[in-house]
Order: C-alpha cells, then sequence, then structure tokens
C-alpha cells in the first residue's frame, strides 16, 4: 500500500508542476507538450484508482490527439506569447 | 417555395418525433406485460439501488461481463447514439470549415530516422492494440471510444513521421457513414423482431465467450470504425491547414 501512496503523491506533484508550469510559460509550445504531459500522468492516475478504460481514453486522446491538435494549431500561428 | 418545403418538412419531423414518443410509451406497457419484470413497490428487493441492480444483474440480463460497456449500450444506448452524433456533428463541422482550403503539395520537412523507423513498427501494434480493445469491449475494460482513438491516434503516428502520408476522405467518409449506419440499423431490427429501439434479440451465448451478449460487440465495432475514422478525418483536416 505504501508504494500506492507514493507513486500516487509522485503523480499529483507531477500533474499540478506541470499545470502550473503551462500557464506560466511564454512558449506555446512546451505549454502543450506540457498540457500532455499532464493528462498522461492524469491517466497514470486513473489506472491506480482502478478506471482502465478511463485511462486508455486519457492516454490515447488528452495526450496524443489534443497535443496534436495544440500543436498544428501553434504551427499554424505564432509559437511565442507576447 | 422554400418557405413551404420547410413547413412541410417540420410537420413531417414533429409527426415522426409523436410517433416515437408514442411507440415508445405503448411499448413500454407492452414491455410490462410481456416480461413481468417484478414490480419494486411489492416484492422484497424494494431497498435495492440502481448500482446494486446493476453489479447483481448484468450478467444475466445482457450477457456481459464488463459492467460499464453493459451500461454504455444496453441499457444506455440510445445515449450512446447521442454521443456518437455529436461527434460526427463536430468532424463534419470541422471537415466543413477546413477541407480543401490550402493545398496538399507542398515541400515538407522530413521527420528524423528514429520517428520514421519507430513508426513503422508501432503503427501495426496501435492499430491491433485499438482492434482489440473495441472487439473485446463486452470481456475487458475498453470499448468503441477508447479503441476508435487508439487507432486515431496510431495514424497521427504516421501523419507526424511522413509528411506525404495521407488518407483518402471520400473512403473515410464512407467508413464513417456505413458505421452510423449499421448501428442505426440493429436498433431497428430492435424495433422490428423484438419490441423497443436497440433491444439485445440475438441469443445472448455463454457468459465470457467471445461472441456473446448479443448486439453489444456488433455496436460497438460500429462505434470503433466511427470513432476511429472521424478522429483521423479530423487531424488530417488540421494537418492540412497548418502550411
Amino acid at each position: 500500500m505504501i508504494e500506492f501512496t507514493i507513486i500516487a503523491w509522485v503523480m499529483s506533484f507531477l500533474a499540478i508542476a506541470s499545470a502550473l508550469y503551462a500557464i506560466k510559460t511564454k512558449d506555446l509550445l512546451s505549454a502543450a507538450i506540457s498540457m500532455g504531459i499532464a493528462s498522461l500522468v492524469v491517466s497514470i492516475m486513473f489506472l491506480l484508482l482502478q478506471a482502465p478504460d478511463v485511462a486508455i481514453t486519457e492516454a490515447s486522446i488528452g495526450a496524443g490527439l489534443t497535443m496534436a491538435v495544440f500543436i498544428y494549431a501553434i504551427g499554424k500561428t505564432e509559437r511565442w506569447e507576447e | 417555395m422554400r418557405k413551404q418545403a420547410s413547413v412541410v418538412i417540420t410537420v413531417i419531423f414533429f409527426l415522426s418525433l409523436t410517433f416515437a414518443f408514442y411507440q415508445i410509451s405503448s411499448s413500454y406497457n407492452y414491455m410490462e406485460n410481456k416480461y413481468d419484470y417484478t414490480n419494486p413497490i411489492n416484492e422484497s428487493s424494494a431497498n435495492e439501488s440502481v448500482p446494486q441492480h446493476y453489479i447483481k444483474d448484468t450478467k444475466n440480463e445482457t450477457g456481459a461481463i464488463n459492467v460499464v460497456t453493459a451500461i454504455v449500450v444496453e441499457y444506455r444506448g440510445f445515449d450512446t447514439l447521442g454521443e456518437v452524433t455529436v461527434l460526427f456533428t463536430a468532424a463534419t463541422g470541422v471537415g466543413f470549415l477546413l477541407y480543401n482550403l490550402y493545398s496538399r503539395k507542398k515541400n515538407k520537412r522530413e521527420a528524423n530516422l528514429i520517428l520514421r523507423e519507430g513508426s513503422k513498427i508501432v503503427l501495426p501494434f496501435a492499430l491491433l492494440t485499438g482492434a482489440y480493445i473495441f472487439i473485446h469491449g463486452h470481456l475487458t475494460p475498453g470499448g468503441g471510444f477508447p479503441g476508435g482513438s487508439v487507432i486515431a491516434s496510431g495514424f497521427l503516428l504516421m501523419m507526424l513521421s511522413y509528411p506525404k502520408f495521407f488518407m483518402n476522405e471520400k473512403r473515410l467518409s464512407v467508413l464513417e457513414s456505413l458505421a452510423g449506419i449499421t448501428f442505426v440499423l440493429i436498433g431497428l431490427f430492435g424495433l422490428i423482431f423484438a419490441t423497443y429501439f436497440l433491444q439485445n434479440y440475438l441469443n445472448l451465448g455463454n457468459v465470457g465467450y467471445l461472441i456473446s451478449a448479443g448486439i453489444i460487440p456488433l455496436i460497438y465495432i460500429a462505434v470503433g470504425f466511427k470513432v476511429g475514422s472521424e478522429l483521423a478525418s479530423v487531424i488530417q483536416n488540421l494537418k492540412e491547414v497548418q502550411e
């Protein structure tokens, strides 16, 4: 049970840290990538909390497709926030 | 002329809605008489809540082990049809706005060697995993939506590593429409051969086997194809606009 607690603490710290970095940074590309990291970590949390179907969906849509949509949109516009 | 046509279409729409609601209410009464469901007020199972009922009786009623799948496709099948329609509308809107806005013949930079060679190895496994997830939707966790999105992310990997890779839009839309028509037709067969829309009219089979649970695997295969082709076409449309 102690491993579960440690992994859960690390994962929640990573999720919050990457989400805060996505808000704070001026580089929109790295903001999009850190949002992808946040959803990957959240999908691991879903797996730990025994919701594997939600974990599959979150990993493929949140970390894969949404990040790709953001990156294509950034490629169409500008990379640096003013 | 257009006003009259729109009035006629509206009247037909409301008449069909009225007929549908009438059919629902009448089939409900018919169903109660035919199948003799336990009346929760008189029986001893009055204190049983809905989650307890799902956990206890799902296996006997639907033949599916995965309770989430049984709820999504069987008990709340009409909601799933609405969800698929929402996704279809979103994909149609993206295609309508972005299709062929820019020419697709441009010199694009190639991806590096590791991504190109790695995606060749990963793509078949991604497609196989997606197909496994939606074919085994009634046995293992997952279902049509996760499986379709895994397949779409496999195609996204191909688009990232090969800039000239592109899928035929017409074939994608034909596949998408066929999958949607299959879903609706399965539901209408329930209305024709049995009592209500999306009824599980097939044989339930042995619980836990691949071919079991009646229409649940068929519906989830249709949903998986539909979601995969829709998300892939959305990503492709967004990619073409990039230049």
